[in-house]
């Protein structure tokens, strides 16, 4: 095949990737989108393959049934609630295939087309692609670990954040030192592994230490970022290797990652720089200490199914606890039967409802809730002023209305504003506070009542008292 | 004006033009479906394959091409794992759900 006609099918691989995107801005024509995604893929491989048509296509094809069986098996027992993890650990591989690449680069460059040693063109973006790909790897390794919850068995999994003194001046003095051998590789004659090697390793140190003082309620951040990270590596692999296709495809997701990083620092009012700071939440579980003093009003499930019974319009606020306690079914149920009642029920959505974007809609979605009843935060909240009951399901700092007030640690952050319906039910399991460690004042309002317990024993209750 | 544009220059137009692209397009995204963004672009971002098949397609066996064998398992594991896992989340989100068993949906 000859490099324009290579060119060429690879334009066409790009242009599926961008429709499989574009596909996703409704979910009538999400599937479909996903449909061209696996024809790009198709074309890049096949394309591929018919390039290297002399060389050991078996060891190729044996390698991509391995990970295509592990990957495909993988992707049907995931549960929805795991998510996070699964895209966690994808990232890492991203990574570490960009790593791997460029270790084979470095070593014989005539395999991908270029002079022996590799020009310093090239070897300027493959220092980058390296560098981000490591940085992505042992990240992701990190992010995974913290999001399946082994910090019990391994420190730096913590999800609690890792912080120590002089940390971010390590950080620093580490980066520019990895700089420091990045230029020695550019500027040297030969392969120049000793460089190499020495920056890649650093580059693998640097990922762990970036992720291990994020805490656990800014891993919806953290995952979207490295989902950028993922596709900036693929980019920089892809100017290394002189294929457009490559860095059309890294640049797509590395914007995509960067919007979604943005869309969830301002769902949670942080700023991107010190989110990347970290060392939030660490103060979890240092629950207001007057909140004893007040008093809240709580009722039975009963009582909540009847105030849900006669209402008119009812929006429920699900949060990730609902999702923990798998109650996502048995409040499908609960809607299904106030709605043969005549009952008008949505689903308000906050952006960071769950561990990483969307995550909620997703579990909803698996529940079989049609995502016609289900509302994003800005579209739902100038109608809680007419709603009769907001049903608040295991979400907590979502709701806190201080985050309108001046001076409070949430102040500005966007809220759903359940506070506003005439009526409050609010179930949890305690009182103890959400991630940002604040009182909830919604909790003592006149109008809201608490109904304590697991939200899926108290939500079936609620379906049995309606029957 | 005289040569040519090197390739550098070449990757740079297409590497600012697409991330225009992936801008507006990503915008576009309705964030019920942000998840499934998520795991379509690590299957998308897995087309790294490419280099893993060129890196372990020469003849000769050595070092450059078992890192690119093991690459291309890596990324085989994204490329079939991505696509399928958004599929699966997809289908969560058709108008009508048809009543479906079997999908591993283990409590």
């Amino acid at each position: 095949m000859s490099a324009n006609l290579v060119a060429l099918w690879y334009l066409l691989a790009s242009v599926c990737f961008i429709l499989a995107l574009k596909g996703l801005s409704s979910p009538e024509t999400a599937r479909r989108g996903n449909a061209f995604g696996i024809a790009g893929m198709a074309i890049a491989v096949l394309t591929t393959i018919a390039i290297i048509a002399h060389g050991r296509i078996d060891l190729i094809l044996i390698a991509m049934v391995i990970g295509g069986s592990i990957g495909a098996l993988v992707a049907r027992r995931v549960q929805m609630t795991q998510m996070p993890e699964l895209v966690a650990a994808m990232h890492s591989l991203v990574g570490m295939a960009a790593v791997l690449i460029a270790v084979s680069v470095v070593n014989n460059p005539g395999a991908f087309g270029e002079h022996d040693p590799l020009p310093r063109g090239n070897r300027l973006e493959l220092f980058i692609g390296t560098f981000v790909g490591a940085i992505t790897f042992s990240g992701s390794v990190i992010a995974f670990g913290k999001l399946a919850g082994l910090g019990k068995h391994f420190r730096l999994f913590s999800s609690a954040p890792v912080v120590f003194k002089g940390q971010h001046a390590l950080n620093l003095v580490l980066a520019v030192v990895m700089i420091g051998f990045g230029v020695a590789f550019f500027l040297a004659e030969e392969k120049a592994w000793t460089p190499f090697l020495v920056m890649l390793a650093i580059a693998f140190v640097l990922g762990v230490l970036i992720i291990i003082p994020i805490g656990g309620a800014d891993m919806p951040v953290v995952i979207s970022m490295l989902n950028s990270y993922s596709g900036w590596a693929a980019a920089g692999i892809g100017f290394s290797l002189n294929n457009t296709m490559l860095i059309i495809a890294g640049s797509l997701v590395g914007s995509s990652g960067a919007i979604l990083s943005y869309i969830m620092c301002k769902a949670m009012n942080r700023s991107f720089f010190s989110v990347i700071l970290g060392g939030f939440g660490a103060a979890e579980g240092a629950a207001a200490a007057d909140s004893s003093q007040k008093t809240v009003k709580s009722g039975s499930a009963e009582d909540a199914a009847f105030l849900l019974a006669n209402a008119e319009s009812v929006v429920i606020v699900p949060g990730y606890g609902l999702a923990v306690a798998r109650a996502q079914h048995a409040v499908k149920e609960l809607a299904q039967k106030l709605i043969a009642k005549g009952v008008n029920v949505r689903y308000a959505i906050h952006p960071v409802a769950g561990r990483m974007p969307g995550h909620m809609n997703v579990l909803l979605a698996e529940a079989e809730v049609p995502y016609d009843q289900v509302v994003e935060m800005e579209d739902i909240n100038g109608e809680f002023g007419t709603t009769d009951v907001a049903l608040v399901l295991g979400a907590n700092d979502v709701v806190n209305p201080l985050a309108h007030e001046k001076g409070s640690a949430i102040y500005g952050m966007p809220i759903i504003e359940a506070n506003k319906a005439r009526t409050v039910l609010v179930n949890k399991r305690s009182m103890a506070s959400g991630y940002a460690g604040l009182d909830n004042p919604l909790f003592y309002m006149d109008k809201t009542m608490m109904v304590f317990g697991d939200a899926k024993k108290v939500v079936e209750d609620m379906v049995k008292a309606l029957e | 004006m005289t040569g040519t544009v090197d390739p550098i220059v070449v990757n740079l137009i297409v590497f600012v033009l697409a991330i225009f692209v992936g801008y507006h397009v990503i915008w576009n995204v309705t964030p019920a479906l942000h998840t499934p963004l998520m795991s379509v672009t690590n299957a998308i971002s897995s087309v790294i394959i490419v280099g893993a098949i060129l890196a372990a397609g020469p003849a000769q066996i050595d070092l450059g091409s078992v890192m690119g064998a093991v690459a291309v398992a890596l990324a085989s594991v994204n490329v079939a794992g991505g696509f399928l896992v958004t599929q699966r989340m997809l289908e969560m989100f058709r108008k009508k759900t048809p009543k479906k068993t079997g999908t591993a949906e283990k409590k």
